[in-house]
């Protein structure tokens, strides 16, 4: 299980916001984290992955602080772990699919499974300048899932994919997070999107100073 | 003509490049990080050599290396070293000179690089120093080729700072540029016109390496 307390000001057009979460994750759950645009969706999930330190906090992970502003705990996201599915990917240009891969693992086993289930293995030599927005979108999933996380972050990680395809996807990746026990938060602006892979939701609003 | 000026001149820019190499990247990751006062003084700092007149900084340079400085006579007293009409007083003076020509380009590409690399790889449990040599520094291959093209192209062609500090003795600081210098002031024009083409044909060739490297620059899958 996850708690989250936390407190981080963010600024806005309008001026000083405030991003105010307390909630509690539950271990294995997929959770969809929706609200409007600029309302620090984004954030909310660097600060889990220890990207961004807000101004107060605590964020707890099966009993493992991660970080207590109070006690001056701050985990680095070295220790945290946490699988993040960049919004612009954030894949390596110098680096092909399989390198991708085995920067994050070492397992071939596994990386065998994710490039047939991303239906990737055509592409293993290919670098992200070669290949399509949905192919890199797919490998930046496949490199996340390839650190057998306990904590997966997932920031529009559908959005590139067609409707076929991510559902074969969807129910693929499901499995796997069942067999890793993922613990799941994926940022979306469409329900549609994540039908199928979220089972609870979280809604973030920026509150006025 | 006399092939030592020329020799002392590549042998002054390639010992000045890999020094360059050495602290300048460093110095140009640091700088590229967040902001703060120090580093814009520092930046500042780094950048007067591409305003200031070469002899303006030989100057300095000169009076920092006299024995009657303090860096001067410490260098003397500890190290029994004088940079002062010395090769070495060269290489010390042209890194300092080349210096914001190794750092800025390294900066500013490692600076326009998305955040979200580092981000994606520290995620994966992966150390700065990781990150540094496995993310960073090869997608910014084009810039560092281009970086280091440019600090040896910088060195060679010095003039005002050599002179100021090295002066012209033969063999040991009077590199190509002053042994042009030289020729034209006692009237040997031949001689001028041969080092001034050698000179030419090597900065030449440089700068078409540059473009080559620069042509085939690694582009990031979302440019």
């Amino acid at each position: 299980m996850i708690d989250i307390s936390i407190d981080k000001k963010i600024k806005t057009y309008k001026g000083i916001s405030r991003l105010v979460i307390k909630t509690h994750i539950e271990k294995y759950s997929v959770t969809k984290v929706f609200g409007s645009s600029g309302s620090g969706k984004t954030t909310f999930l660097k600060i889990l992955a220890g990207l961004i330190s807000p101004e107060r906090g605590i964020i707890t992970v099966d009993g493992e602080i991660w970080l207590d502003t109070g006690k001056h705990i701050n985990l680095s996201p070295q220790k945290r772990q946490a699988a993040f599915v960049f919004q612009d990917y954030a894949l390596f240009p110098n680096m092909t699919v399989l390198a991708h891969l085995n920067y994050a693992t070492s397992d071939n086993e596994l990386i065998e499974r994710l490039l047939q289930i991303g239906k990737m293995s055509p592409f293993t030599a290919h670098k992200p300048s070669q290949l399509s927005g949905g192919q890199q979108q797919r490998l930046a999933i496949l490199r996340a899932l390839a650190m057998r996380p306990n904590l997966l972050l997932m920031d529009e990680a559908f959005s590139a994919l067609d409707d076929d395809l991510r559902e074969s996807l969807i129910a693929d990746i499901k499995f796997l997070l069942k067999e890793f026990g993922t613990t799941t938060l994926i940022v979306s602006h469409h329900a549609q999107e994540t039908a199928g892979f979220a089972d609870h939701s979280l809604k973030i609003e920026l509150e006025e100073k | 003509m006399e092939w030592t000026p020329i020799w002392l001149s590549l042998k002054l820019a390639a010992i000045t490049t890999m020094i360059l190499v050495i602290i300048g990247i460093p110095l140009a990751y640091w700088l590229s990080r967040r902001s703060s006062f120090l580093k814009v003084v520092t930046e500042a700092v780094l950048t007067m050599p591409l305003v200031l007149p070469p002899s303006v900084l030989g100057f300095y340079l000169l009076l920092a290396f006299s024995p009657n400085s303090m860096l001067g006579s410490w260098l003397l007293r500890y190290f029994n070293i004088s940079l002062v009409f010395s090769f070495g007083g060269l290489v010390v003076a042209s890194v300092i000179y080349s210096l914001p020509f190794m750092v800025s380009p390294v900066k500013s590409a490692l600076a326009h690089l998305p955040k979200s690399l580092a981000e994606a790889s520290y995620t994966m449990g992966k150390s700065k120093w990781e990150t540094f040599y496995r993310i960073l520094l090869p997608n910014i291959k084009s810039s560092l080729y281009t970086a280091v093209v440019l600090s040896f192209a910088h060195t060679l062609g010095e003039f005002g700072v050599v002179l100021m500090i090295g002066g012209k003795l033969n063999g040991i600081t009077k590199v190509a540029s002053i042994a042009i210098y030289d020729a034209v002031d006692s009237n040997q024009y031949h001689e001028a016109n041969q080092y001034a083409l050698v000179l030419f044909a090597i900065t030449f060739s440089i700068v078409i390496l540059v473009f080559i490297f620069n042509k085939n620059a690694a582009k990031g899958p979302l440019e």
